[in-house]
C-alpha cells in the first residue's frame, strides 16, 4: 500500500524530472547545434576534422595564428588573474578582519562594486588607465589581468569571506599567534589551511570569469580567446563554434568539479 | 490565570506498526497505546525510531504496515492537515514572517475563526505560555525558550485531539529546559489533550510522563510508570539506558543472583543459569571505611546532597556507589573501604 | 612607527590597486560625462542623452531587460524548486547548478554562435523545420540578429542566473514549516500562499531585479550577434568609443556610460534591500 506521503513524494518527483526534462531538452539543443555545426562535412557528411586539429596544437597554431594568440594570451591572463585575486584578495579580507575591523564595510563594498559597474562601463573609464599602463610596461594583452582581477573581485570575495565566517579566524590567530606563531606563520600554516576550499572556489571562478570575459579584451584592442573566437567566427565560423564549446565544456567541468569541493550545508530531510 | 475549554482526550493505538527507510528498519512492529488524555514518554537512543513513530501518527510519514487507530478510528487515508494533531518540532518551525501572535493565529484562521475570536485566543495561549506581553515579537527577536512557548502555544491554540511534542527541548539550555518541562506538564494537565512526548533525555521522560516508553531498534522494550520502569527494569537494555548502573559479576542460581557474595532477587527470568552480569544501581552499594578491607576509594565526585564515589575492587573493576554528601569526609581517595550490596531486585544479563 | 599605521600599511597594496583600477575608472566615466571636448564643464553630454537614438536605446535596453528578468526568473524559479525536491547532493542537482553556473556566467560570445548554429539561417533547427515541416522560421524577416533575438537569447542565459542566485532562499525554506502548516490543518495551495510565497517573495523579486541589471550590462552577446545598428545601449556606447567619424562623441559615451551606471545602481540598491529581508527569514 503507498501511503499519502509516499504518493505525494512521487508526485513531485514526476515534476522534477518533467522541469528538468524539458529545460534540459531547450539548453542541450543550442549546444547540441553547435556540435552538429563543427561536424557538418561536404555534402551533410559527418566528419570530426574540426575537433582532431583543435588537439594537433602545432597545426592549429598555423592554420589559425589569431585563435593561437587569443589562446596563449588567456592561458597567461587567467595565471596571473587568478594568482593576484589570492594575493591581493586573501591577505586583505584576513587582515581586515583580524586588524581593522572598521574597514571591513568599506572593503566589502569596493569588492561589490564592480557588481553595479557594467564591464561596459568600466572599459570607458580603463581606456585612459591603460594608456598609463601600456606607457609603463607596453601593451601586451597579458596586461588585462588587472582589469580582470576588478572583475573577479565580488565573485572571490563572496567565497572568501564565506569560507572566514565559517571560522573563528580571530581565536585561531590569538591562539597562533599566543603559541608564538608570526603574522606570516599565522596566515600559511593556520588560516589558509583552513579556508582552503573557499580559496579554491574564489580560483576557479576566476578562472570561469577570465576564460568567459569578451568586453573589456575587444574594446581595449587586445587578444585573448574569445576575442580570437569572435573574429574567426566570421571568416571560418567552424573552428571558432568549436573553439567556444569546448571552451564552454571546461568551464563546466570546473565548476562540476568546484561543487564537490565546497562543502555546502547539510538539509534537513524531505522538501519545502 | 486563564483556563481553556477542556478538550477531552482522545486515545490513540499504534498496532504492529512498521517502517524501512532503505536497509534500516526504523519501526518494526511497534504496538502503543495512550490513553485518552495520558501523556506518554518515548525514550530511546538516537535512531531508535522515535521520531519516525510520533511523525507516522501526525501523518507526515507513511508506515509500511500496522494500524493507527485514534478515537478508534483508523486514520490511515487521513492526510495530515485533517488529523488535527497539534505538533511541536525540535526547532524552527516557527513561520519567520508572522509576529508570535500571528503565528498563534495561523491554525485558528484555517479554521474560520474571525478576527477578532482569534485575537483574543492567540493571546490568552501566549498568557498561558507564559509570554504574552512578546505577543507583537517576530521569532528573530524570541530567544530559543521564547520560541519554543509559541510552538507550544501554537499547536494548543487549535484544541487538537492529540499533542505531538518532538524533542521540543532539546535545543534549550539546562535551566529553561526544566522551566519549560514542568509548563508543559502543569499546560497539559490543565487542557487534558492526550500527548506524545519524544526525548532521549531519560531525567526529563521520568519527570513528566504519565507512562515511559523505552525504545531500541524500532520495538518499544518496555512501558510503564517511570517509578516502575526505573525499579523493575524488564531487560538489560532498559536498565542500562535508564538510570546508572554498575555491571558487576554474578552467579545466577535458582533463588536469585550472588553478587559480591551478597544474594540479590533478580527481575528478569528468561537467562541461563550460571556467571552473568547483574546490573546494579549506585544506590543499592553501600561502603563502609575499614583499614581491612581490600577495596579502594579512587574518585569522589559532588553532586550537592549526594555524592557518587568510584571505588576499585582487588580485581580492577570500578563500582559506583552513591552516599549522602555528608559521608564524604570519611571517604576520601585511597580509602580502604568495604562494599555491600542492599538486597534491592536487579536485572541480569549474560555475561558480555 | 605606531601599531595602528602598521596595521593600516597591511590594506596599502589592496587599496592602491582597487584605486587605480576601480575608482579612478569609475571617476573618469562620472566626471567625463560633464566635460566637453575641451576639458571644460558642461552639460551637453548628459542633455545629448535626450536625443532620439539614445532615449530609443535606453528604452530598449531596459524593455530587453525586463522582459527577460521576468521570464528568466519565473522559469528559473520553477527549475530551481524542480532542484531543491531532490536530496542536496544528488548528481541532478550538482549537474544542473554547475550548467547553470557557466551558462549564466560564461555565455557571451559562445551562446550567441550557439543560436546561430540553432536558428540562424543555417542553422540545425531553421533546416530542420524548413525541410522536414515547411515551416520557415524566418518567413517574417530575420529577426534572430535583432531585439527579438535577444530577447531569446538573454533569456538563455538569465534562467540559469536565476537559478544560481535563488536556489539559496528556495534552501533556506524549512521542511518543518510545511509540515507546521500541514498539521494545523492547512493545504499545500494554503502553505504556497501563506508561508512559502510570503517568504519568498523578497527574495523573488530581488533576484528578478538582480537578472535586470544583469541583462542591462550584458555587452559580449550582443556584441556578437548584433553587427549592424545599435539597438541597445551597451552597443551605442561601442560605436561611440569605436567611431573615429564622429569626434566628440567619446564624453557621450561617458554619459551613457553614466546612465547605466545609475539605472543598474539604482535596481542593485533595491535588491540589496531586499536580500536583506531574505536573510532574516531564510538564513
Ligand atoms: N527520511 C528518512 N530517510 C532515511 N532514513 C531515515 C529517514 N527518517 C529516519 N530514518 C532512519 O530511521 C532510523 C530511525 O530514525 P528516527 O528519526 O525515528 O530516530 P530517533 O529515535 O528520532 O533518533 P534521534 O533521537 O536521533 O532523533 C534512523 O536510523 C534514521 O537514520
Ligand atoms: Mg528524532
Amino acid at each position: 500500500m503507498a501511503g499519502l506521503v509516499r504518493r505525494r513524494a512521487r508526485r513531485q518527483a514526476v515534476l522534477r524530472w518533467v522541469v528538468v526534462g524539458v529545460l534540459s531538452f531547450v539548453f542541450l539543443l543550442p549546444l547540441f547545434a553547435l556540435l552538429e555545426f563543427t561536424t557538418r562535412g561536404p555534402g551533410d557528411t559527418l566528419t570530426w576534422d574540426t575537433w582532431r586539429l583543435l588537439v594537433d596544437w602545432p597545426a592549429l597554431e598555423e592554420t589559425y595564428p589569431v585563435l593561437w594568440t587569443g589562446m596563449k594570451a588567456s592561458f597567461w591572463l587567467v595565471l596571473l588573474s587568478v594568482a593576484l585575486t589570492l594575493v591581493l584578495l586573501v591577505p586583505t579580507v584576513v587582515w581586515v578582519r583580524l586588524r581593522l575591523p572598521r574597514l571591513r564595510r568599506l572593503v566589502e563594498f569596493l569588492c561589490l562594486l564592480p557588481l553595479t559597474i557594467p564591464a561596459i562601463v568600466l572599459v570607458v573609464g580603463l581606456a585612459p588607465v591603460y594608456a598609463w599602463v601600456v606607457y609603463f610596461v607596453g601593451g601586451s594583452s597579458v596586461t588585462l589581468f588587472l582589469a580582470y582581477t576588478i572583475l573577479a573581485l565580488p565573485f572571490a570575495y563572496r567565497a572568501i569571506d564565506t569560507g572566514l565566517s565559517a571560522i573563528d579566524v580571530r581565536t585561531l590567530a590569538e591562539a597562533a599567534r599566543s603559541l608564538g606563531a608570526g603574522w606570516l606563520t599565522v596566515m600559511w600554516r593556520v588560516v589558509l589551511p583552513n579556508i582552503r576550499s573557499a580559496v579554491l572556489s574564489a580560483a576557479f571562478l576566476t578562472v570561469a570569469l577570465v576564460l568567459g570575459e569578451f568586453t573589456i579584451a575587444s574594446l581595449l584592442n587586445r587578444d585573448n580567446l574569445q576575442v580570437a573566437i569572435n573574429q574567426l567566427g566570421k571568416s571560418s565560423a567552424t573552428i571558432s563554434f568549436a573553439v567556444s564549446l569546448a571552451a564552454l565544456v571546461l568551464a563546466f567541468v570546473l565548476l562540476y568539479l568546484l561543487s564537490f569541493v565546497g562543502r555546502r550545508r547539510r538539509r534537513e530531510r524531505s522538501v519545502p | 490565570m486563564t483556563t481553556t475549554a477542556v478538550s477531552t482526550g482522545v486515545a490513540v493505538r499504534l498496532e504492529e506498526v512498521s517502517r524501512r527507510f532503505g536497509t534500516v528498519q526504523a519501526l518494526d512492529g511497534l504496538d502503543l497505546d495512550l490513553a485518552p488524555g495520558e501523556l506518554v514518554a518515548l525514550l530511546g537512543p538516537s535512531g531508535c525510531g522515535k521520531t519516525t513513530a510520533l511523525r507516522i501518527l501526525a501523518g507526515l510519514e507513511d508506515a509500511d504496515s500496522g494500524r493507527i487507530l485514534v478515537g478508534g478510528k483508523d486514520v490511515a487515508g487521513v492526510p495530515v492537515n485533517r488529523r488535527d494533531m497539534g505538533m511541536v518540532f525540535q526547532a524552527y518551525s516557527l513561520f519567520p514572517h508572522l509576529t508570535a501572535a500571528e503565528n498563534v493565529e495561523f491554525g485558528l484562521r484555517l479554521r474560520r475563526q474571525s478576527a477578532a475570536a482569534r485575537r483574543r485566543r492567540a493571546l490568552e495561549m501566549l498568557e498561558l505560555v507564559g509570554i504574552g506581553t512578546h505577543a507583537a515579537r517576530f521569532p528573530q527577536q524570541l530567544s530559543g525558550g521564547q520560541q519554543q512557548r509559541v510552538a507550544l502555544a501554537r499547536a494548543l491554540a487549535i484544541q487538537p485531539q492529540v499533542l505531538l511534542l518532538d524533542e521540543p527541548l532539546s535545543a534549550l539550555d539546562a535551566k529553561v529546559r526544566l522551566q519549560l518541562r514542568d509548563e508543559i506538564r502543569r499546560i497539559q494537565l490543565e487542557v487534558g489533550t492526550t500527548t506524545l512526548f519524544v526525548t532521549h533525555d531519560q531525567e526529563e521522560a521520568l519527570a513528566l510522563a504519565d507512562r515511559v516508553g523505552v525504545m531500541q531498534a524500532g520495538r518499544l522494550e518496555q512501558i510503564g510508570s517511570p517509578e516502575d520502569i526505573y525499579r523493575n527494569p524488564a531487560t538489560p537494555f532498559v536498565a542500562s539506558f535508564v538510570g546508572l548502573s554498575n555491571r558487576l559479576a554474578g552467579v545466577l542460581g535458582a533463588d536469585g543472583v550472588s553478587v559480591l557474595g551478597t544474594p540479590l532477587p533478580v527481575l528478569n527470568a528468561s537467562v541461563a543459569p550460571g556467571p552473568v552480569e547483574a546490573l546494579v544501581r549506585p544506590e543499592s552499594v553501600d561502603l563502609t571505611a575499614d583499614p581491612l578491607a581490600d577495596a579502594r576509594v579512587v574518585a569522589v565526585s559532588f553532586l550537592g546532597p549526594l555524592a557518587r564515589v568510584t571505588v576499585s575492587l582487588p580485581d580492577e573493576t570500578l563500582v559506583v556507589a552513591q552516599v549522602s554528601s555528608a559521608r564524604l569526609a570519611d571517604l576520601p581517595p585511597g580509602t580502604a573501604v568495604r562494599v555491600t550490596l542492599l538486597p534491592i531486585p536487579v536485572v541480569v544479563s549474560s555475561p558480555r | 612607527m605606531s601599531r595602528r599605521l602598521r596595521d593600516l600599511l597591511g590594506v596599502v597594496p589592496f587599496f592602491v590597486f582597487v584605486g587605480v583600477f576601480l575608482v579612478i575608472p569609475t571617476l573618469v566615466v562620472a566626471i567625463g560625462a560633464f566635460l566637453g571636448d575641451d576639458g571644460r564643464a558642461t552639460l551637453d553630454n548628459v542633455t545629448a542623452l535626450a536625443d532620439g537614438y539614445i532615449v530609443q536605446a535606453f528604452v530598449r535596453s531596459i524593455v530587453l531587460s525586463a522582459v527577460t528578468a521576468i521570464l528568466g526568473a519565473v522559469i528559473g524559479a520553477l527549475l530551481g524548486y524542480a532542484l531543491v525536491t531532490a536530496e542536496p547532493d544528488s548528481t541532478v542537482r550538482r549537474v544542473v547548478t554547475s550548467a547553470c553556473g557557466v551558462l549564466a556566467q560564461f555565455g557571451g560570445v559562445t551562446l550567441a554562435f550557439a543560436f546561430m548554429a540553432t536558428i540562424g539561417l543555417s542553422g540545425f533547427v531553421t533546416l530542420f523545420l524548413r525541410d522536414s515541416l515547411g515551416v520557415d522560421i524566418f518567413a517574417g524577416g530575420v529577426w534572430l540578429y535583432d531585439l527579438p533575438g535577444l530577447v531569446l537569447v538573454y533569456t538563455y542565459f538569465q534562467i540559469p542566473l536565476m537559478v544560481i542566485v535563488f536556489l539559496p532562499a528556495l534552501d533556506g525554506i524549512r521542511p518543518q514549516w510545511r509540515e507546521a502548516t500541514e498539521s494545523l490543518g492547512g493545504s499545500t495551495w494554503y502553505y504556497w500562499r501563506r508561508v512559502a510565497g510570503p517568504l519568498l517573495a523578497p527574495a523573488f523579486i530581488g533576484s528578478t531585479l538582480l537578472l535586470f541589471a544583469n541583462a542591462f550590462s550584458a555587452y559580449a552577446t550582443a556584441a556578437a550577434l548584433v553587427s549592424q545598428g545599435s539597438p541597445i545601449v551597451p552597443l551605442q556606447i561601442r560605436s561611440a568609443l569605436t567611431s573615429e567619424v564622429l569626434l566628440g562623441r567619446e564624453n557621450v559615451g561617458k554619459a551613457m556610460a553614466l546612465g547605466m551606471v545609475v539605472v543598474v545602481a539604482v535596481v542593485m540598491a533595491l535588491y540589496a534591500l531586499l536580500q536583506r529581508r531574505t536573510s532574516r527569514w531564510l538564513d
